[in-house]
């Protein structure tokens, strides 16, 4: 019985390095690797996680680690709690309009799809910015210009991804993808505002209830 | 419970013994008075000790001249002080020694040619080195300008140039500055191409240093979709106006204005150095442009940026600019850092309630108030003084001695970023790279590290760089050594 746990447990380990050793594939040759990612299920959603956990610690890292020449960070104002979520919202935002509107214009991702796609997406950021990160400690403020053009292609590289990963996932021509893109962002910012629209409502309604109970609590007591 | 209370009495009375004994709390009352600061790299408020200390008032009744009544103008030179008694119509002038002022005269008319002619309102006066008073005449709408004992040499009238000047103008100057070449260079009312520009003798030449239009791209769109009859009632884009000039040493022109939103204080750049043809060369390498107050509250009833009302430049390049907002004098360095700023709005002495004027005196800032009709001086402290030789010593290049006497303000103000900076510079000139680094990361000055990291870097690696190529040969030679083996290992086995 341990043994067979054991094994299992030690493939599933092989698993998750083949399929997060799979991500260095495709961001290479994004359009054959996308494809092969959900369609032959070269990609696990244990993977994705872990590239998405690790972009968030380079984005803590980045902060805490590189070089004051490049970022001056006031640590008195710096809410941790904050930066994860000013990545991870956008993110899973992102992840649940792409899976709204795409199911609309016949896309063939589901969400698992399109979550593992867009976290594989994100490689770049983590392979380029965490080096930067010890980099930027040996360069000087006029030599900036490589630090800066780094992180800038490690952007574009990503902006790159994440449309190859809606045109293969979905199995979109160029052009649709770029449309379905910019109705992912419109209908993120739809979300938000349901989002914010949602809970100012519950506020109001908490409020509403504990402002009862405090009026019958006084009549009572 | 008794017990407490009974072995508490000799504690109590033992208080109360030790509270007579400590000096009456007058000294640390005084220091209440005034409240200095500087900004940190992050803009943040950091009290620092009293570079400035309330020394004396100057009233006017002091020397039954009578107080003065809205004074507008004031100046210095050497140790004689003029102030421009706007409303009395007098100029005064005093003789400063010994830490006291006394009176030297009172001067309410200038003889024209035997015929005396009283001035009115004079706004602004000016004393050359060969003692010609130039007044700024306000009510006469002149400049006239005489000798010590008030005879006139010339006086200028409204320029005749129609290109620029309507016929209905009023020459109304109050402000002027005379350089040593004797050119006059006048901020007259209701002028903004910059200053007037006057020879020796009087001839109009020309405007200098226009300040540039305050350009606002969302009200330009709003007045592209607006009528005829809105846009006239509309401001116009018009240049801004000076308000108050002065020199420096070097014969350049410093000008403050004060007309523009509180939003972009820094884009239209409030205080300016003016070279002859009128372009601002400004020192600007401080942490933030020189505004005056870089937090801006609203506490106290006083909201929006610093308004600078005059500036004074010292012999070392330190120039002190007033504002108006909140009564403050705030210090910048010739490289345009901030050292300090005090003052307030406010009754008691120290603080001030209209301030309009500010001149050096010896080691002290004259500061003028038009609503209170006194002049209040404020002297150097310790503090100040070891800033101010700080700044000396290294600005003739002799940087140790300049970082000595940092090391000094640090012990006074641990919170000084200049000082940091300023013993880091000496570090980084005796090559000693790693300590100069220190302090530079202390504040965050990211390009004198990167300066200091540069020369650092190099020698590092210049004295690794043998090491280096030794591993990487004895890494070629393992390669090879390999490669031999496996073609030897291989012809064995193939054998």
């Amino acid at each position: 019985m341990k043994s067979i746990t054991k094994s299992s447990a030690k493939a599933k380990l092989i698993h998750f390095r083949d399929t997060l050793r799979y991500s260095l594939h495709c961001i290479v040759s994004p359009f054959d690797g996308f494809w092969d990612l959900t369609h032959e299920h070269r990609g696990s959603a244990s993977a994705a996680t872990f590239i998405v956990i690790m972009t968030i610690l380079t984005n803590i890292w980045k902060m805490r680690y590189t070089s004051f020449v490049f970022i001056r960070v006031q640590w008195e104002y710096f809410n941790i709690v904050l930066n994860i979520c000013s990545f991870l919202l956008p993110f899973f935002v992102w992840v649940l309009s792409n899976w709204c509107l795409t199911t609309l214009f016949d896309g063939k991702g589901t969400m698992k799809d399109i979550y593992i796609g867009s976290a594989y997406a994100l490689t770049p950021y983590v392979l380029i910015q965490l080096p930067m990160i010890f980099a930027s400690n040996f360069i000087t403020y006029e030599e900036g210009a490589f630090y800066n053009y780094f992180l800038s292609f490690s952007i574009i590289w990503c902006a790159f991804l994440f449309l190859a990963s809606v045109m293969q996932i979905h199995d979109f021509s160029f052009g649709k993808a770029i449309f379905s893109i910019l109705c992912i962002l419109v209908g993120m910012l739809v979300i938000v505002f349901i989002m914010v629209l949602f809970f100012s409502l519950i506020s109001e309604a908490v409020a509403y209830f504990i402002s009862l109970y405090k009026e019958i609590a006084f009549r009572f007591y | 419970m008794k017990k407490i209370i009974r072995s508490l009495i000799p504690v109590c009375c033992l208080m109360l013994f030790s509270a007579l004994l400590i000096q009456p709390a007058t000294a640390s009352a005084e220091e209440d008075l005034f409240y200095t600061y500087t900004y940190d790299y992050w803009g943040i408020e950091r009290e620092s000790p009293d570079a400035y200390a309330m020394n004396s008032v100057v009233l006017g009744d002091d020397f039954g001249i009578g107080n003065f009544n809205a004074p507008e103008g004031m100046f210095v030179k050497d140790n004689q002080l003029y102030i421009c008694d706007t409303l009395n119509n007098r100029i005064i002038q005093f003789s400063y020694a010994n830490d006291e002022f006394s009176l030297v005269k009172v001067v309410t008319e200038v003889n024209n040619n035997g015929k005396p002619e009283p001035i009115l309102q004079p706004y602004d006066v000016f004393v050359t080195d060969d003692d010609e008073w130039y007044i700024a005449d306000y009510g006469n709408q002149r400049i006239v300008y005489t000798d010590n004992s008030q005879n006139v040499i010339g006086t200028i009238y409204k320029p005749e140039d129609e290109e620029t000047l309507n016929a209905d103008y009023m020459f109304l100057p109050k402000k002027l500055v005379v350089d040593s070449a004797k050119r006059i260079f006048v901020q007259a009312e209701n002028i903004n191409k910059g200053f007037m520009e006057f020879e020796d003798g009087g001839e109009f030449v020309g405007y200098i240093g226009a300040a540039d239009v305050q350009f606002d791209f969302i009200k330009y769109i709003y007045k592209l979709i607006s009528t005829q009859e809105q846009r006239d009632q509309m401001e116009a884009f018009v240049p801004t106006e000076y308000n108050n000039i002065a020199l420096d040493s070097e014969g350049f022109i410093y000008a403050t204005l004060s007309k523009f939103e509180s939003d972009n204080a820094s884009s239209s750049k409030p205080i300016r150095r003016l070279n002859a043809k009128g372009t601002d060369i400004l020192i600007r390498n401080g942490y933030y442009e020189q505004i005056g107050d870089v937090q801006i509250g609203n506490g106290g009833g006083y909201n929006g940026s610093s308004k600078f009302a005059d500036v004074t430049v010292l012999d070392n390049d330190c120039y002190y600019c007033l504002d108006q907002t909140r009564g403050r004098v705030f210090g910048y360095d010739f490289q345009g850092n901030m050292l300090y700023a005090f003052g307030g709005i406010g009754y008691k002495q120290g603080c001030f309630k209209y301030p309009v004027a500010i001149e050096s005196l010896g080691d002290s800032l004259l500061i003028l108030d038009k609503e209170l009709g006194i002049v209040t001086q404020m002297t150097l402290t310790e503090y100040g003084t070891l800033i101010n030789k700080a700044l000396d010593t290294y600005k003739i290049g002799e940087y140790d001695t300049s970082a000595d006497y940092w090391r000094d303000v640090l012990k006074l103000n641990g919170n000084y970023d200049l000082a940091y900076i300023g013993i880091g510079r000496s570090l980084l000139r005796q090559d000693r790279f790693e300590e100069a680094m220190e302090y530079f990361k202390l504040k965050l000055d990211y390009k004198n590290y990167s300066k200091a990291y540069k020369l650092y870097r190099k020698d590092r690696i210049e004295d690794n760089v043998k090491y280096v190529f030794i591993i990487f040969v004895a890494l070629l030679v393992i390669v090879f050594i390999k490669n031999t083996v496996k073609k030897i290992r291989r012809e064995v086995n193939e054998e």
